[in-house]
């Protein structure tokens, strides 16, 4: 067993961990956090992203050992004083979402998108987007969202 | 004052459902966590058909913190029924009995032969090493031809043969004119048909034709795939006397009676909750092995059992869609019109019978005419068994399968005929009509206007200007080709009247249950039947709802996916919540309003004949002063003090709606591909979709519904295939390994709608949940086709992936191109490369 520290979503943890146990089975079964979700096991759908240190991973790729020492962001930490974040909201007015397994990481892939290219054109958002699965929305309204909200944070 | 009340039927109102999905809140059934809980692990075969010869899992018990490692001997007796098939579609169906857990031969990459319980899923999976086995592998069949050869290996050696059924319809002489001649027993003796008509005489219609079509059209075997696996939690509850299962399903009404068959608990013992659903695609319209090995051991352990699959399990134990291999012909005139349809299909059920795996292929048997009127048509469907996966109902489930092959013939037509793919359709159209119409195969249309949906479709893609654009790039010699592809489809939605289900072999019971229910505050509850899972019922129904009490969306409460909570419900599948159950909600909604006017009546003192009821208001006729809302009613009916003489307190209504016909939607695509012929790349520039779906409920929604089949049939065109070995080993086991496409593998789309009516039911609605699916596959294709048909390639099977359109080029202008891996299972079907026949 290894101990680690690590925030996650503003909140400071320190637990005894395998060092085999996935940064994904952590959050969720360690913390509760269910907001993050496997889908493939492989690092494929994307559906387990989450934010390190304000940049997206895949917390299905990552041991939980790995996240030791750092800032971890779950969709559940991205509302700040009660307000959702402009990727929510634009998620939601855009019909970003259907069965919405996929949606918190595609809503954190994306909020980390952004920050690193603040104005993207559509075509730039379908690449950035390539790490996330979805198989509900064919992704138009995803990327209609990631427009909206792109236009409202920069 | 009354006001003018909103209409939010026809508003694409923002969904009800997302905060939760939007802010991580939603309760998947992976996040159940129950007290005592232990977790269950499979131990899956690696061999496609072998015999057990050694199974011990004492190994396993050794280890800390396994609670049980059981084998199918020692659990056979939980569970007389095995795994269900509720589909019979002969008499003389084979229905093997599908154990959970085998006890002697495994017959798929995949199948269960032991299973651990540990405390965590770690500890579980870990055990499943300590389990030893001993196999005798035996050789498997992997593709369906090769399994109704003489000499085969038997999948099941207690039928002597790998045919699972025979379906057949008007098929007077079909063997005559396909290549492979059958056995002679066609008389069709047993068939519970449904009303699929053949009718009129094929042969006599190929015999006179100027120009016949003969194609072999294969549908590859695809993976459903939703991104939430599936996973479940079953519970003994001792207050219950019996079980909760928790399950990612999309029909917690049907597991709880499938379940109660399989196990022998009876159902009134069994309570199924389905929490929210990542997405189904038909894959979750099941009762799998694994909820039932999770029900038996929380039973038999006293203590709840979770099971989750991973990916790679999901890929080699849910089900499959597709698989079929098409044999069609087409006979025509030489002005295009066509005098007959035959159609000789072999089905690959795959090792074992799901809940409807007989019935996918023959419920899309008598869509093959398409939405052509002609005389003469016949089909023959072959259940066929191998050692594969199971297959079952993946989004459109047998449409998409029989809208691709009149499509792509009808494109072969056209080419064969020098006639633009867009007037041989028109020249076969019904003529537009709103009143039930029978189609070639006798099922009954129930309003068609195809001439302005194609209109529509080529006005918006500016089709002359494409057409030109693609004789440029012709005569310049441009490396990369325009395409445009057509697909005029209809589909059956509305599942669906209970007789004609059960005609199709599926028992009945297609109607669905809606409860109305007004609180002493004015607030609503809808207790729905369907089960959705991403379609957006709390949206629509409140709308619905709304719209018929005059109160708003927000005052509208749905629930729905809990057996205890919803007590009937026949579930969310086949393009049915909104045509079936939308209409309930509509029926009993309506029931409360005339309860209202009684009430409304007797407050007022007025005649009930006078009651008018407009925007949540009763007024009395002429003297709109006069008036209660339907809050001050509700309030009163449930407090009941004073109402009308032997009145039931409570504004209270159901409604359980049978309805009277399928419905058909329709609709015309046009796919627009740049086709690179020096590296086989197809890109779709633009896709235009127009779609009838009657009146529209939520416009958001419906597009939403459409852009996600469309991204499911360009996939299954572009990108999807099952790929197995020659020894049945599953190729494409991981996503690493079978691509589903991701953002830059899809183009937008340029969506619009006409609006007919459906005649049969009060709100017109027809349903759209599988149209993309439907409509887009053949659309994909012949758009390819078309780019490169001045090479002479007629064909390119699915999915077309660059190296299959390189390939096809290669050989078409006569270079030799490599080998490689394709499909076992369809490869002596000549499901590669095939042009230029």
């Amino acid at each position: 067993m290894r101990r680690i520290k690590l925030s996650v979503n503003g909140v400071t943890y320190e637990h005894e961990v395998e060092p085999r146990l996935l940064l994904v089975h952590y959050l969720r079964e360690g913390l509760n956090l269910t907001g993050t979700m496997v889908g493939c096991n492989t690092s494929n759908c994307g559906a387990c992203t989450v934010l390190l240190n304000g940049q997206s991973v895949k917390s299905c790729t990552l041991f939980a050992v790995q996240a030791d020492g750092h800032e971890i962001t779950t969709v559940q930490g991205l509302q700040s004083n009660g307000e959702w974040h402009p990727m929510q909201t634009a998620f939601h007015e855009n019909h970003g979402l259907q069965c919405g397994y996929c949606t918190p990481g595609m809503i954190l892939a994306s909020v980390s998108y952004l920050k690193e290219n603040p104005n993207p054109n559509e075509e730039e958002i379908r690449e950035a987007l390539e790490g996330n699965y979805c198989r509900c929305t064919g992704y138009e309204n995803i990327v209609k969202a990631v427009q909206q909200a792109a236009g409202q944070t920069s | 004052m009354t006001q003018a009340p909103e209409r939010y039927m026809g508003g694409g109102l923002p969904r009800k459902e997302d905060p939760n999905l939007v802010t991580g809140r939603a309760n998947w059934t992976d996040n159940i966590k129950l007290p005592g809980m232990l977790h269950l692990a499979m131990l899956r075969s690696p061999f496609a058909r072998a015999k057990i010869t050694k199974l011990d899992v004492s190994g396993a018990l050794e280890r800390p913190g396994v609670v049980g490692a059981f084998t199918g001997a020692e659990l056979a007796d939980q569970w007389p029924g095995g795994v269900p098939c509720g589909a019979v579609v002969s008499d003389q169906q084979n229905s093997p009995f599908f154990s959970p857990i085998v006890t002697d031969e495994v017959r798929h990459v995949g199948d269960v032969l032991a299973v651990v319980v540990a405390s965590d899923r770690y500890t579980a999976q870990d055990a499943l090493e300590s389990i030893v086995v001993d196999y005798e592998p035996l050789p498997p069949v992997v593709n369906m031809e090769a399994a109704l050869a003489e000499g085969a290996p038997l999948v099941h050696e207690e039928f002597g043969t790998n045919e699972c059924f025979k379906y057949t319809a008007g098929v007077e002489g079909i063997d005559d004119l396909f290549d492979a001649p059958d056995d002679t027993q066609l008389e069709g003796g047993g068939v519970r048909g449904p009303n699929v008509g053949g009718q009129g005489d094929t042969g006599e219609a190929m015999r006179r034709a100027d120009v016949v079509i003969k194609e072999r059209y294969i549908q590859q075997r695809v993976l459903p795939t939703a991104i939430e696996p599936r996973a479940v939690v079953a519970s003994p509850e001792p207050g219950h006397q019996g079980i909760v299962m928790y399950s990612s399903t999309q029909v917690p009404h049907l597991l709880k009676i499938v379940l109660s068959l399989s196990t022998g608990i009876p159902e009134n013992e069994i309570r199924v909750v389905a929490p929210d659903v990542g997405g189904g695609f038909g894959s979750k319209l099941n009762l799998y092995r694994e909820e039932i090995i999770a029900v038996v051991l929380a039973k038999k352990l006293g203590t709840p059992v979770k099971y989750v699959e991973d990916r790679s399990e999901n890929y080699q134990a849910t089900i499959h869609g597709r698989g079929q291999i098409q044999d069609i012909e087409l006979a025509a005139n030489s002005d295009g019109k066509i005098l007959g349809l035959r159609v000789k299909l072999l089905d690959d059920m795959g090792a074992y019978l799901q809940l409807l795996t007989p019935a996918i292929a023959v419920s899309g048997a008598a869509l093959f005419p398409g939405v052509y009127n002609f005389e003469n048509f016949a089909i023959e469907i072959k259940g066929v068994f191998t050692n594969l996966t199971p297959t079952d109902a993946y989004r459109g489930a047998g449409r998409p399968e029989a809208c691709f092959a009149i499509e792509r013939a009808m494109d072969s037509l056209a080419r064969e005929l020098n006639m633009d793919p867009a007037e041989v359709r028109r020249r076969n159209f019904f003529e537009p009509f709103d009143e039930p119409t029978a189609n070639p195969a006798g099922l009954q249309y129930d309003s068609f206007n195809l001439q302005a949906v194609l209109d529509r479709a080529i006005e918006l893609a500016d089709y002359e200007s494409l057409r030109a654009e693609q004789q440029r790039r012709r005569e310049s010699g441009d490396p990369v080709q325009l395409g445009i592809g057509f697909s005029t489809y209809t589909e059956i939605c509305g599942l669906g009247p209970s007789q004609a289900l059960a005609g199709l072999g599926l028992g009945g019971g297609g109607w669905e249950a809606a409860n109305v229910r007004m609180l002493v505050t004015g607030k609503v509850e809808v207790a729905t039947g369907t089960s959705p899972h991403g379609q957006g019922h709390e949206t629509s129904w409140s709308q619905i709802a709304a719209d018929v009490l005059g109160v708003t969306p927000d005052d509208v409460d749905v629930i729905h996916g809990d057996t205890d909570a919803v007590p009937f419900g026949r579930d969310t599948y086949g393009s049915r919540s909104l045509a079936v159950g939308g209409i309930a909600v509509y029926h009993a909604a309506n029931k409360v309003v005339e309860k209202g006017k009684k009430i409304a009546a007797h407050m007022l003192e007025a005649s009930e004949e006078d009651i008018e009821f407009e925007g949540g208001r009763f007024s009395v006729a002429g003297s709109p002063d006069q008036n209660v809302t339907i809050q001050d009613v509700a309030g009163a009916a449930y407090l009941a003090a004073d109402l009308p003489e032997g009145m039931e307190p409570v504004l209270n209504e159901s409604m359980i709606y049978d309805p009277p016909n399928f419905t058909f939607p329709f609709g015309a695509h046009i796919c627009v591909s740049e086709v690179d012929t020096e590296t086989g790349k197809v890109k779709l520039r633009d896709y235009i979709a127009v779609d009838d779906c009657g009146p529209v409920i939520n416009p958001t929604i419906v597009d939403g519904q459409l852009h996600g089949g469309l991204a499911q049939g360009i996939a299954q065109a572009l990108y999807e295939g099952v790929i197995y070995d020659e020894e049945g080993n599953l190729v494409t086991a991981s996503m690493v390994d079978y691509m589903i496409p991701g953002a830059p593998e899809l183009p937008n789309f340029t969506l619009d709608r006409t609006v007919t009516p459906s005649p049969s039911n009060p709100l017109g609605v027809k349903g759209v949940g599988e149209a993309g699916t439907i409509g887009a596959p053949p659309a994909v294709i012949n758009s390819i086709v078309d780019a490169l048909s001045p090479l002479g390639i007629k064909h390119i099977d699915m999915p077309a992936s660059p190296m299959r359109v390189w390939k096809a080029i290669q050989n078409a202008q006569g270079k030799q191109s490599g080998d490689r891996q394709i499909d076992a299972s369809l490869e002596a079907s000549g499901a590669d490369i095939k042009q230029g026949r």
